[in-house]
């Protein structure tokens, strides 16, 4: 069932618009009927070949998703979602499996091409054909909703880390993702993260034995591909006693005029000693200067700090999606675990932001930092909201939060919206919050010194988020510099 | 050579500079001196390009090109630098990443090859040296918690980088103590040359007897009422505004 083909035309016409990587790649696509019903999901588990206990746990979800509602407490606002409107199901047409990029459809590298990949990891997708030279980022690429190529297995394996596609996972270790799946976001958590659960059709799998420090830095480029088609990715990252994995995700998408729902899960355990760093630059299609079109990204993303002295940190710089609804959260139950939260918000035109973290403080001495910079242009809306949450026995916890907006122009808003809930007397909850225009006196300073007036922003904007981006991986700190200025683009004057 | 030629100008409707004629020629650096409220502010603002300004006549030719048009950056790009009196902080901006990109914006419109980090360095390294400041300067964020002297000597060690070809210095000298004075001082003569000229607006004479004027003009209530060379300046600490004729607005 090929469906989707598209011509130049498409690419050229998408190209030429505002939005940098709106392209559309031509790869023959197997895509499911609209529709969401049991059947649905019988063919997704039966396409990925997947044990029976899956399929279960997939029609559990899915009846649990049936009885909940869509959240509406977010401050977004969007015109009702169809879910029967929606293809489930879309993968590259099947072939062998690819063995080196060679058997790569050379349509998906130059996809990679035009999605700007850095440099150095284009290096490693041809270093895949080539020797094998110094790396140290591997990609797990998810092309639509199934993975295509991955790469530097090896390597990982040799230090014994686990690193492929969620579907993979299931087949090659099955008991280590029924172990963990859905033991931090249940399958009926929520609304959005039970649609997962029932319709999920990849995302990656990241298993990091006792003791072993991650050898490179692990990245996955998302991408909505085909029309119509939610993405629903789902990820599960395990990092064992003493070990350490840095895992950073990226994304772009096509340009679109109708909406498209992605509702990704993703899930984080660390055992005592353990440290997960999970970096994410989101950048879906955000819709059109008037607020047409644009992704809707509602994404739960948690993590679970089981063990002592285990350590999760969340940093994100989100400037894509028409709406972004999403609350990176860590559970910290170990005794001294640490959590963190560094993030960059920016809304620009008619983008709806309402994205935080939750913090939830079991364990005594547990501690977490909750860095949080909005940025909002345009008529866009900008929405803080974080929870902090001392249990009884979080004796002597402690919570550092700091949220700051900026505003560019006067059509935009901001709103802090925190939750803090303190039930045991020995724990610290700080929360400071600001908000502030970028100054004229500031923009003049700057030009009279001979910036442009946009050069200007990114200057003020870059050095508004400083505190962020410094927690980024290198090669992601520039590349969402960069995105910054991308997005921020005539927002002034 | 910057020529004004019957400026007036004001803001939200009130009338601040009232024609103002004032030329100032390759090499030479002015003073003008004035009460409180006489107009000096609104007068280097104008020529720096602030918004909100309301120009009703006259014109300010820089080089013969029409100054009242261009951008801000236009005019850095051209060689007109602003020593503001109240510098602005930029958080989370380093002071080295600061003047490294505004100095390539500058090289970039002009057509100049840009720095690179060392050749950078290398340049704000011999600035500070020149202005007895320490290397830290650089790594600090753009007039983030310093002094009323730091930021002032700040503007001065970006003077001494974008090496403009004609300075305006909003009282550059106050709330400076006497050394700090001096070091600015040096960094202007320092600069001084048939390519440079300047325009140093004051309130006190203590700077001019640091940097000397080739001209002073004493500015009342939006004009020009006294020209004269670097004596003029000493007059005014003896009789006061009021003894030449400049009572204030």
């Amino acid at each position: 069932m090929a469906a989707v083909t598209e011509t130049l035309d498409t690419v050229q016409a998408a190209t030429q618009s505002g939005y940098k990587w709106g392209f559309e790649t031509a790869i023959e696509m197997d895509i499911a009927p609209k529709g969401l019903n049991e059947d649905t999901i019988r063919l997704i588990s039966a396409r990925k070949q997947e044990p029976a206990w899956l399929l279960e746990w997939r029609l559990k979800a899915f009846a649990a998703w049936r009885e909940t509602t869509e959240p509406h407490w977010a401050r977004v606002a969007h015109p009702p979602i169809d879910y029967q409107d929606i293809h489930y199901y879309a993968a590259p047409k099947p072939k062998p499996g690819p063995k080196s990029l060679d058997e790569v459809d050379p349509e998906l590298l130059r996809t990679y091409e035009k999605l700007g990949i850095p440099l150095k990891e284009r290096a490693i997708l041809a270093g895949v054909e080539g020797a094998g030279t110094e790396q140290n980022v591997a990609i797990d690429a998810v092309f639509d909703s199934v993975s295509v190529a991955t790469t530097f297995r090896e390597t990982l394996a040799k230090a014994g880390v686990i690193f492929c596609p969620i579907s993979e996972a299931v087949r090659e270790h099955p008991e280590l993702v029924r172990k963990y799946l859905g033991s931090v976001v249940p399958a009926g958590d929520n609304f959005f993260a039970a649609l997962n659960s029932a319709v999920f059709t990849d995302g990656s799998f990241v298993f990091v034995p006792k003791g072993v420090r991650c050898p490179m830095e692990l990245s996955t480029y998302f991408r909505i591909n085909a029309r119509n088609t939610g993405q629903f990715e789902r990820t599960l990252i395990i990092a064992e006693e003493g070990a350490y994995v840095s895992y950073l995700e990226g994304c772009t998408a096509p340009q679109r005029d109708e909406n498209q729902l992605h509702a990704a899960v993703v899930e984080l355990v660390a055992f005592d000693d353990a440290r997960i760093k999970y970096s994410t630059v989101q950048n879906w299609y955000p819709g059109n200067a008037e607020g047409k079109g644009g992704i809707y990204n509602f994404v739960t993303k948690r993590g679970a700090c089981r063990g002592a002295r285990s350590k999760i940190s969340w940093t994100q710089v989100e400037t894509g999606s028409a709406i972004t609804w999403k609350y990176p959260s860590c559970i910290l139950q170990g005794e001294g675990s640490v959590g963190e939260f560094y993030s960059v918000a920016v809304t620009n035109n008619h983008q709806q932001a309402d994205t935080g973290t939750k913090m939830i403080h079991i364990g005594a001495n547990t501690r977490s930092t909750i860095i949080s910079k909005g940025i909002s242009a345009g008529h866009s809306n900008n929405t803080y909201r974080g929870l902090v949450r001392m249990m009884p026995k979080a004796a002597g916890a402690r919570n550092y939060t700091q949220c700051d907006s900026l505003l560019i122009g006067d059509q935009c808003g901001a709103h802090t919206v925190p939750y803090i809930e303190s039930r045991n007397p020995t724990a610290r909850v700080e929360h400071e919050a600001t908000t502030s225009k970028i100054a004229e006196d500031q923009l003049f300073y700057c030009r009279s010194r001979g910036l442009s007036q946009e050069d200007a922003v990114n200057l003020i904007v870059n050095g508004f988020c400083k505190d962020v981006l410094k927690e980024l991986p290198m090669e992601f700190a520039v590349e969402a510099q960069k995105l910054l200025a991308v997005s921020l683009e005539g927002s002034v004057g | 050579m910057l020529e004004i030629r019957g400026l007036r100008a004001g803001i939200n409707g009130q009338e601040i500079l009232r024609g103002i004629d004032l030329v100032v020629p390759e090499g030479e650096v002015h003073a003008i001196m004035g009460p409180n409220g006489s107009g000096k502010s609104t007068l280097s603002y104008i020529l720096a390009g602030r918004e909100g300004y309301e120009v009703s006549a006259g014109e300010i030719l820089f080089d013969g090109r029409d100054v009242l048009v261009m951008t801000p950056e236009e005019r850095a790009v051209a060689g007109l630098f602003l020593a503001f009196q109240y510098p602005v902080e930029l958080p989370g901006v380093g002071n080295a990443n600061f003047l490294r990109t505004a100095l390539n914006a500058l090289r970039r419109a002009r057509g100049e090859t840009e720095l690179d980090a060392v050749q950078f360095l290398k340049r704000a390294r011999a600035a500070l040296k020149a202005l007895m400041m320490p290397d830290d300067m650089l790594k600090r964020n753009v007039n983030v918690g310093f002094s009323g002297g730091e930021k002032k000597r700040n503007e001065v060690l970006q003077m001494a980088i974008l090496r403009p070809r004609f300075a305006i210095l909003d009282e550059t000298d106050s709330g400076l103590d006497i050394d700090a004075l001096k070091i600015v001082a040096e960094g202007v003569n320092a600069l001084r040359g048939p390519d440079f000229s300047a325009l140093v607006i004051t309130h006190y004479q203590r700077l001019l007897d640091h940097i000397v004027p080739d001209r002073v003009h004493v500015l009342a209530a939006g004009r020009i009422v006294r020209s004269g060379g670097p004596e003029l300046a000493r007059a005014l600490e003896e009789s006061g505004y009021a003894g030449v004729g400049a009572e204030a607005a």
